[in-house]
């Protein structure tokens, strides 16, 4: 427990903890809107506002969330508008706003301008106790906001065209989300830092979307995922001297690795267990039925026919009958979901 | 169509021209359809029905004379006015469910029912009614809890279908609902909107195939290059050419609505009423 003997990392770690949690939050909105890097460039933006913060000597946690407010307005404005694209507004973002802030940097008193790599990659040593305080108002402000507006939200990004064709008020969520996604960027801007954020948003979501079989658990598991790649990449990153970011990120990543071989595996012997029960059955020479001899055995909520020695459950295919085995005890091998629709 | 003179339109179309970017695609459309009609839409691919179908939703831009629905009119892709707001159910014709985060029926129906509530508000116990009764309608009560991706091709189009029921809504545009849905499904389909129209919500439906909704849909609107060609009842036959999948708007003589088409008089052996 020396880890938490250290000020710094006790307050990097409740910093680490809050982003880990609201940037999947916020990030599974993206995702679904297909709108991954609105992050990034919303990063990009709010290293403008550290700028200004650091040349003005204001704190840049606030400068830094008043820029990439403004910069989520505009580009959900300029979207509206529908004259340009959202991707020739995202890049306008992107370059504006790192070379804003570079510029500005670079004119800032000597020393002061060094720390850029802890803005951009995350440093554990930066987080203050006013940053924790500003962290925590806008983690609860952002969760806040999904748990009112979660439905909403997905119901815009998931078909924005219905949205506004049945009346939700498009642009004012479009709106809400991409501040959201702004302040979540300001909230990453000691732990995790302004260039990596967009992963921490992206992969826990990713990584949700290969397990859950729902909008509501995917959401759920990303933040799970989000809190735990956080808080053991910070500390992590304190016994190995790494930049808390980087390792953050890197984690993530390999678990997104680690779980999409996971499924891929129990995909294959699933379908390969599946095919060779059909081999089995497809010998059978008659359906089972009413009367055809077997003894029907009732599972939940269909019925088995049980001979030699299986339980024979047939079902509907998109192909047309198909059998499996079910065991007595077994759940059912053939799961209709991902899997299956390869 | 006799109804009184005093009833609102629930759709005015005067002289209306309706496009994407600053291209007329429909034009100089004059239209009033009535509280409780069921109105097919109805021309050859590429004629503008979902252009038509959009301008009334907002989707597609006003680009001269009036659009109004349901007294209102119809900005330049504006936000509905709050007299439209929860009243409107639509179908898309396109499978615009692309987002890349799995969602269950239950949800994707779920969000048929936002457009009634307080912007805080949740579903209540009447919203998750209305949303098990419309998977019901469609014939996907066994696959509520299951992912929309998980679903065939028709089936998608049945879980759209069931969200815009949900939406319980006095005015319901459908772009093809029975595109790619099995003969079985479109009698159900044709059962639930007998139901609907009974119940005095305002259907229009884009639809190359009159059969199977003949016995709901009452009257016909046939587009043609844009403009509406031909607007009264849908007499059993009615039908339309069905032009080369290259047809080019200019290429060809005039052709659509014609009336003389055998093949198709009839309904399907099924009523209006739903099985079960
Ligand atoms: N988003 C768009 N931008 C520009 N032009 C479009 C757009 N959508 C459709 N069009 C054009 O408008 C015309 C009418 O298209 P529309 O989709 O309304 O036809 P439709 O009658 O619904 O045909 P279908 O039976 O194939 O659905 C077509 O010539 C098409 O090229
Ligand atoms: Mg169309
Ligand atoms: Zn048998
Ligand atoms: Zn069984
Ligand atoms: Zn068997
Ligand atoms: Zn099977």
């Amino acid at each position: 427990m020396d880890i938490l003997d250290y000020d710094f990392m006790q307050r990097a770690l409740l910093a680490s903890l809050m982003v880990g949690l609201v940037a999947p939050a916020v990030g599974v909105f993206l995702v679904q809107r297909r709108l991954s890097l609105l992050g990034d460039g919303l990063g990009h933006v709010a290293l403008t506002g550290v700028a200004v913060g650091v040349l003005t000597a204001t704190s840049p946690v606030w400068t830094a969330l008043v820029a990439a407010v403004l910069g989520a307005v505009l580009i959900e404005l300029v979207r509206a508008r529908g004259r340009t694209s959202g991707d020739v507004a995202l890049a306008v973002l992107f370059y504006g706003g790192i070379a804003g802030g570079v510029v500005l940097l670079s004119l800032a008193p000597r020393g002061q301008a060094t720390n850029l790599d802890s803005y951009l990659f995350g440093a554990i040593t930066t987080t203050s106790t006013e940053d924790v305080a500003v962290f925590a108002g806008i983690a609860l402000v952002v969760l806040a906001t999904v748990a009112l507006l979660g439905h909403r939200l997905y119901a815009v990004s998931d078909d924005e065209e219905y949205a506004r064709a049945v009346g939700l008020p498009v642009l004012a969520l479009n709106v809400v989300l991409a501040a959201l996604v702004a302040a979540t960027v300001v909230l990453s801007m000691r732990v995790v830092g302004l260039l990596l954020i967009s992963a921490l948003m992206i992969v826990p979501s990713a990584i949700a979307q290969l397990l859950a079989r729902s909008f509501r658990t995917t959401l759920a598991l990303a933040c799970v995922v989000g809190l735990v790649v956080s808080v053991a990449g910070t500390t992590t990153s304190f016994y190995a001297g790494t930049p808390s970011g980087g390792t953050i990120v890197l984690l993530a990543i390999a678990l997104f690795l680690l779980v999409t071989t996971g499924v891929t595996v129990r995909d294959a012997t699933a379908r390969r267990r599946h095919r060779r029960r059909t081999d089995v059955h497809d010998a059978h020479p008659h359906e089972h039925g009413e009367g055809c001899g077997h003894q029907p055995v009732f599972h939940g909520d269909h019925v088995d026919y049980d001979h030699d020695g299986h339980l024979h459950a047939p079902h509907l295919t998109g192909t047309g009958i198909h059998y499996d085995e079910h065991g007595s005890d077994a759940a059912p091998v053939h799961r209709p979901g991902k899997g299956a629709a390869r | 169509m006799n109804r009184p003179a005093t009833a609102p339109a629930v759709i005015h179309l005067r002289d209306a021209t309706i496009g994407y970017g600053d291209v007329p695609i429909v034009r100089g459309a004059d239209l009033t359809v009535g509280p409780g009609e069921a109105v097919a839409v109805l021309g050859s691919n590429g004629s503008g029905k979902t252009t038509l179908a959009r301008g009334l939703l907002g989707l597609a831009a006003v680009l001269g004379g009036d659009v109004e629905l349901l007294g209102a009119p119809v900005g330049r892709l504006s936000h509905r006015p709050p007299a439209q707001r929860g009243r409107v159910g639509y179908v898309p014709q396109r499978h615009s469910v692309t987002g890349a985060v799995p969602a269950t029926v239950r949800e994707v129906v779920g969000v048929g029912r936002l457009a009634h509530l307080g912007l805080f508000r949740r579903l209540g116990a009447a919203d998750r009614a209305a949303v098990t009764d419309a998977v019901a309608a469609v014939g996907l009560a066994d696959r509520l809890d299951d992912p929309v991706a998980a679903l065939s091709g028709g089936q998608q189009r049945r879980v759209l279908v069931a969200r815009a029921l949900a939406a319980e809504p006095e005015l319901l545009i459908m772009d093809e609902p029975t595109a790619g849905v099995d003969a079985a499904s479109q009698e159900a389909l044709a059962g639930v909107l007998a139901r609907v129209s009974s119940g005095g919500t305002t259907l229009v439906v884009v639809t190359h195939e009159t059969a199977p909704l003949a016995g709901v849909l009452t009257r016909a609107v046939v587009v043609d290059h844009g403009r509406i060609s031909y607007d009264g009842p849908l007499l059993p036959g009615h039908t339309l050419d069905e032009p080369d999948p290259h047809h080019h708007p200019h290429d060809t003589a005039p052709r659509g609505y014609r009336m003389d088409q055998p093949t198709v008089t009839t309904r399907r052996g099924g009523s209006a009423e739903q099985g079960r």
